[in-house]
Parts: structure tokens; C-alpha cells; sequence
């Protein structure tokens, strides 16, 4: 689903990621782990379509419909309730029965009760969990996710786990983490940047 | 190659010119140099659409150094511009001289592309936006001329002669012609040489790294 | 037609991020009235309404530019323009929406500005308010692209002034001849020339200043 041959990412002088070669299968799982400044961020963003690599080949077998990123940031207004956030993506990625998803997510999400907050008004680790429902919304077949676990409590995380776990196999997973360990039981495939 | 095109304008210039006073002269100047400095923009302009079309980034220096040297031209064509002015009628600036006019705005609108490429990182987000001011820049031409044509009734009425334009006699139309021809030329040595310049500095950098 | 009905939810969440910005929106509401206030003072004591006329398009121009300086920065909190630019619609879309939350607020902005200026100086003829609302569409349809571009930049509150002035002169030459002129229709109809060349560009090339 992903192929990368010789990819590479200069920001003006500085390279962020140099000559990567990367392959995930259909159904794949891959952790990518590695200290801040890595590149993880930046990998990300280029299997997102983002960013254009600077030298090499990049194919990701899969359009802008189909990819659901989690950013560090969130993605989402902080001066939109969470519904309204949810609203508005739910229409610009074309979902079916918006309503009722929107609804089912954020209710999974514990997020129901605050639905009419404003982001501004949200936890750090909640904000993070509207991020994650952002991301699920549209049910994408890949997905990229950056650093999810941060800024989640214990049960955000342990919900997290749990999607993470339905979501293996079934579906394409891009996951950087600092703490590869946790995912090592889901993935498939590590990979480590210096 | 600069030097033969530099060359070429001057010699074909000085015979021409004992056959009028100074102001005819700075004519066969300003006049070619606008109308390069509109080619260049031009040429930046259709570069910038490539780029925007392939994705192919080099491009990208293509259009900047394009601009760069149209930018170059435009500051001449308005100090030619304030000497024919100063020579004909006495100013040093004339709001009623349309080309100093638009000049001027386009100055303003290059300047300004300068900025932008300084305060954004290298990269294909600076190309893109680089490509596509520079097309702004290309369409906002006619409809500053326009518009400074309109200014003109709001402004300043027009009581300037304007006997220098349209009708160019034989000799005065082949001069006029070589000295366009040759800024022309001019231009192109310029960029040729700012291109190729620049890089070469970029290959070297490469190499450089490749090596470390 | 989905088009549509993005670009409908992008402007309703353009106005709806206008109206809960307690600070910015009334905050510039009170810069128009203020900055006619001193104008008035600014201008000599027998100087003609025409002068004030061209004062109102300066004051309303520039609030437009500090409406703009502010156009995106809700997007770039949170980094939400990369989550718009990632959805499956056209991008040009997100152009559109956005423009036309800038339109609503110029029309607000400008339902102040010309009662104040009726009050402290003159009333203002229809054609003028003609000029006003043809202007509008042609400074939110530039104005939301260069806002896009200067929210990507470093300098971004320097850098849009700087992009969007020499672009705003033929709105302004076209703005203060229709009001001020006893035949507007020349100006009017250059106007929605420029309306049409450069919302037409904008849409166009959008895209490709929020890609890569």
C-alpha cells in the first residue's frame, strides 16, 4: 500500500529525513519510533500528502478519502464546539449518516456530555480524543497517526489500545510513537529513525 | 556572451544617436528597457505556470531569476523614465506619465514578491506561492494601465505633449528596433548568466554533501 | 451539487468564527469609525468633499487589511488548515468559503463606515455604494488568497500589507472614480473587470498555494 524508494526531505539547508526505503503491505502495522527531531512528524506528513518529497519516490496507494491523519496539533478549531468540528468534516469527507457517526464517536469517546463546548474550553486529553475522532470519522482505510498517545489520561489510552487493536489487520496502520513497546504487540513492522 | 550583447547595443547605439537631442536619446533607451522588463515578467510569469503545472522545481529558479532581472529593468525604466521626464519637461517625477505610473506600481508589486520569497522557507510551498504571485503580477499589468488611464481624469489632467510615441520615421524606426532588439538580448545574456550562476552554486552544494 | 454545499459549510464556519471572535471583529468595527475620525482631523479645513471621498475608501481599505492580517488565524492554530487541505473536497473550495465570511464582514464593516461618513462629512450616492460593494468582491477575492500566503510566511502581519497594496490600487482607482465622478459607469464597469480577471486567477490557483 505504501512504497518509498530513496525518499528524502530537506526544510532549506536542513534534511529531516535522508534516503528512506520503506514497504507496507495492505493491513500492515508499522510503529515508527526514534527520538525527537527525528523525521517521524515529517514521515508522516509526506505518506499524507502533505509534504512533497525532496528526492526519491513516494506511493501511497491510497486518496485523499481514504487517509486519516492525527497531527500533533489536533486539526481541529478551537473556536468550534465539537460538533460542530465534526460536522464540518463529516461534510467535506462525504459521510454517510453523519449524524449518527458523529453521535456513536464521540459518545465511545466520552466526549458526549461536552459535545456543545468549545474546544478552547477542552482538557488537553480531550482535545486530543476529538482529534482521534476526527481522524476515525470517515472510516479510512490508512491511517497515520502522530504521537496518538500523547496528552491521554490512562482511559484515553486504554480506549486507544482498544481501537488500535479492532482497527489491526483490518485496516493500514502508520503509527509514531515514543514508546514502541506498546504497540509492538499490534505491529507488524518497526522502524526506527535516528 | 554578456559582454557581446552589451557590446552590440552600444556600437549600434552612438551612430544613431548625433541625429536628435538628449531627450530623443533617452527614448531609444527607456522605452526598449520597459518593454523588456514586460518581457521579463512575462517569461517569469509563463515559468511560474510550469511550475505549477509539472511540479518540476526547476522552474522555480527560472521564474524567480526572470523576475529578478525584469525588477532590474523596471528600476531602470524609472530613473530613464525621471531623466526623460526631468530633460522634457523640467520633473523629475510626472503623475501624467502613464508607463512611470505603472511602473512604479509594478515596482511596488515586485518588491513585495521579493519580500515573499525571503520570509517564506525554500522549498515547493515558496515555489508555488512564488508562481503564482508572479501570474497576479503578469494579469495585474493591463489592469494597472487600465486603471492609471482612468486615474488620469481623476488626477491629473493630461497637458503633457505626447508627440513622442506613435509615428517613428524610417531611421528612427530601424534605431529603435536595434535598441529594443538589443536590450532584449541584453536581458536574455542576464538571465542566461544569473541562471546558470546560481546553478552551479546549487550543484556544488550538492556535491559538497554528497561528499560529507 | 457537493461543490456547493462545501463551500456553504466552509463560510458558515467562516462567519461563525467571525461572530465568536469577541475581540477582532468589534475591535475593527471601531478602527473604520476611529480612522475616519482622524482623517477629518488630518484634512485641511477647506479641503473638498472629494479629498474626504478618497479618505472613506482609504479607511475602509485599510480595516480590510487588518480583517485580512486575521483571516486565517484560526486555521493556523491547531494547524486546521492541513486537515482542510487533506479532505477529499476541491480546495478552491475552502478559497470561497473563506472569501465570502471576508465579504460579510466588509459588508458590515461598510454598513458603519458610510453612515459615519454621511455624519462627519457628507451622504454618500448610490453609485458610490455601487463602487463599495463591487470593490468588496474584488478585495476578498484577492485579499483571502494573499492572507492564505502570508499565514504560511514569518512575517505574516508585514507581509500581506506589503502583497495586497499594489494590488488594491486599480480597486481604489476604480472605487474613488465612481464615487466621485458625475459619470460612475466607466468606473463600475472597470470594477467588475477586475472582479472577474482576479477572482477568477484566485479560484483558480488557490490550490496550490495550501499544496505542496
Amino acid at each position: 500500500m505504501i512504497r518509498a524508494r530513496g525518499l528524502e526531505r530537506r526544510f532549506g539547508e536542513t534534511r529531516a529525513l535522508a534516503g528512506l526505503d520503506l514497504d507496507v503491505p495492505r493491513g500492515g502495522f508499522l510503529s515508527v519510533a526514534g527520538p525527537n527531531g527525528s523525521g517521524k512528524s515529517t514521515l508522516l506528513a509526506l505518506l499524507a500528502g502533505l509534504l512533497a518529497p525532496t528526492r526519491g519516490s513516494l506511493e501511497v496507494d491510497a486518496d485523499r478519502a481514504e487517509i486519516g491523519y492525527l497531527a500533533h496539533e489536533g486539526l481541529v478549531y478551537r473556536e468550534l464546539t465539537a460538533v460542530e468540528n465534526l460536522e464540518l468534516y463529516g461534510r467535506l469527507y462525504r459521510v454517510p449518516e453523519r449524524r449518527e457517526r458523529i453521535g456513536m464517536l464521540l459518545e465511545r469517546h466520552g466526549l458526549w456530555e461536552v459535545r456543545h463546548r468549545r474546544v478552547s474550553a477542552f482538557s488537553r486529553g480531550m482535545a486530543q480524543r476529538l482529534a482521534l475522532c476526527r481522524t476515525l470519522l470517515h472510516d479510512p482505510r490508512l491511517l497515520l497517526l502522530d504521537e496518538p498517545y500523547s496528552a491521554l489520561d490512562d482511559d484515553g489510552a486504554r480506549l486507544l489500545d482498544a481501537h488500535l487493536a479492532e482497527l489491526a489487520g483490518e485496516r493500514t496502520l502508520v503509527v509514531a510513537t515514543h514508546d514502541p513497546a506498546r504497540l509492538r504487540p499490534l505491529a507488524s513492522a518497526e522502524l526506527v529513525l535516528a | 556572451m554578456l559582454l557581446l550583447a552589451g557590446i552590440a547595443l552600444a556600437f549600434y547605439w552612438v551612430p544613431m544617436a548625433p541625429l536628435e537631442g538628449f531627450r530623443q536619446r533617452i527614448f531609444y533607451i527607456h522605452v526598449p528597457v520597459a518593454l523588456t522588463a514586460y518581457a521579463c515578467f512575462g517569461w517569469g510569469a509563463w515559468k511560474g505556470l510550469r511550475l505549477l503545472w509539472t511540479r518540476d522545481q526547476r522552474h522555480d529558479l527560472e521564474s524567480y531569476t526572470a523576475i529578478h532581472i525584469g525588477t532590474i529593468f523596471g528600476i531602470l525604466t524609472l530613473v530613464t523614465g525621471s531623466i526623460w521626464a526631468r530633460t522634457s519637461w523640467g520633473v523629475w517625477w510626472s503623475w501624467g506619465e502613464r508607463q512611470l505610473v505603472l511602473f512604479l506600481v509594478l515596482f511596488l508589486f515586485y518588491s513585495a514578491y521579493f519580500m515573499l520569497r525571503y520570509s517564506v522557507d525554500p522549498g515547493p510551498r515558496r515555489a508555488n506561492m512564488s508562481a503564482v504571485y508572479a501570474l497576479f503580477g503578469v494579469v495585474l499589468i493591463p489592469i494597472s494601465f487600465l486603471a492609471i488611464r482612468l486615474a488620469e481624469d481623476l488626477i491629473h489632467p493630461v497637458v503633457f505633449d505626447r508627440n513622442v510615441g506613435t509615428n517613428l520615421a524610417g531611421s528612427q524606426l530601424v534605431t529603435f528596433v536595434v535598441c529594443l532588439a538589443g536590450m532584449l538580448v541584453l536581458a536574455a545574456a542576464l538571465y542566461l548568466n544569473e541562471l546558470t550562476g546560481k546553478r552551479v552554486d546549487a550543484r556544488l552544494r550538492e556535491l559538497k554533501e554528497s561528499l560529507a | 451539487m457537493t461543490y456547493l454545499g462545501d463551500v456553504a459549510a466552509l463560510a458558515r464556519t467562516s462567519l461563525l468564527l467571525e461572530l465568536r471572535s469577541r475581540d477582532t471583529v468589534p475591535a475593527l468595527l471601531l478602527f473604520v469609525v476611529s480612522a475616519l475620525v482622524v482623517f477629518r482631523f488630518a484634512l485641511p479645513a477647506d479641503a473638498s468633499d472629494l479629498a474626504a471621498i478618497g479618505l472613506l475608501w482609504i479607511a475602509v481599505v485599510f480595516t480590510a487589511i487588518l480583517a485580512l492580517t486575521r483571516a486565517f488565524v484560526a486555521e493556523r492554530e491547531g494547524r486546521v488548515l492541513d486537515g482542510l487541505v487533506l479532505a477529499p473536497c476541491d480546495r478552491s473550495a475552502i478559497w470561497l468559503g473563506k472569501a465570502l465570511g471576508v465579504l460579510a464582514f466588509l459588508l458590515v464593516a461598510e454598513a458603519i463606515a458610510l453612515p459615519a461618513f454621511g455624519l462627519f462629512f457628507a451622504p454618500v450616492d448610490g453609485a458610490t455604494v455601487a463602487a463599495f460593494l463591487l470593490a468588496d468582491l474584488g478585495i476578498a477575492a484577492v485579499g483571502t488568497l494573499l492572507a492564505a500566503i502570508a499565514a504560511v510566511s514569518r512575517a505574516r502581519e508585514l507581509l500581506l500589507p506589503l502583497l495586497f497594496l499594489p494590488l488594491v490600487i486599480p480597486v481604489i482607482v476604480g472605487g474613488v472614480g465612481a464615487s466621485v465622478e458625475p459619470d460612475p459607469g466607466r468606473y463600475l464597469a472597470f470594477l467588475g473587470l477586475y472582479d472577474g480577471i482576479f477572482a477568477i486567477l484566485a479560484w483558480a490557483t488557490f490550490e496550490y498555494v495550501v499544496t505542496e
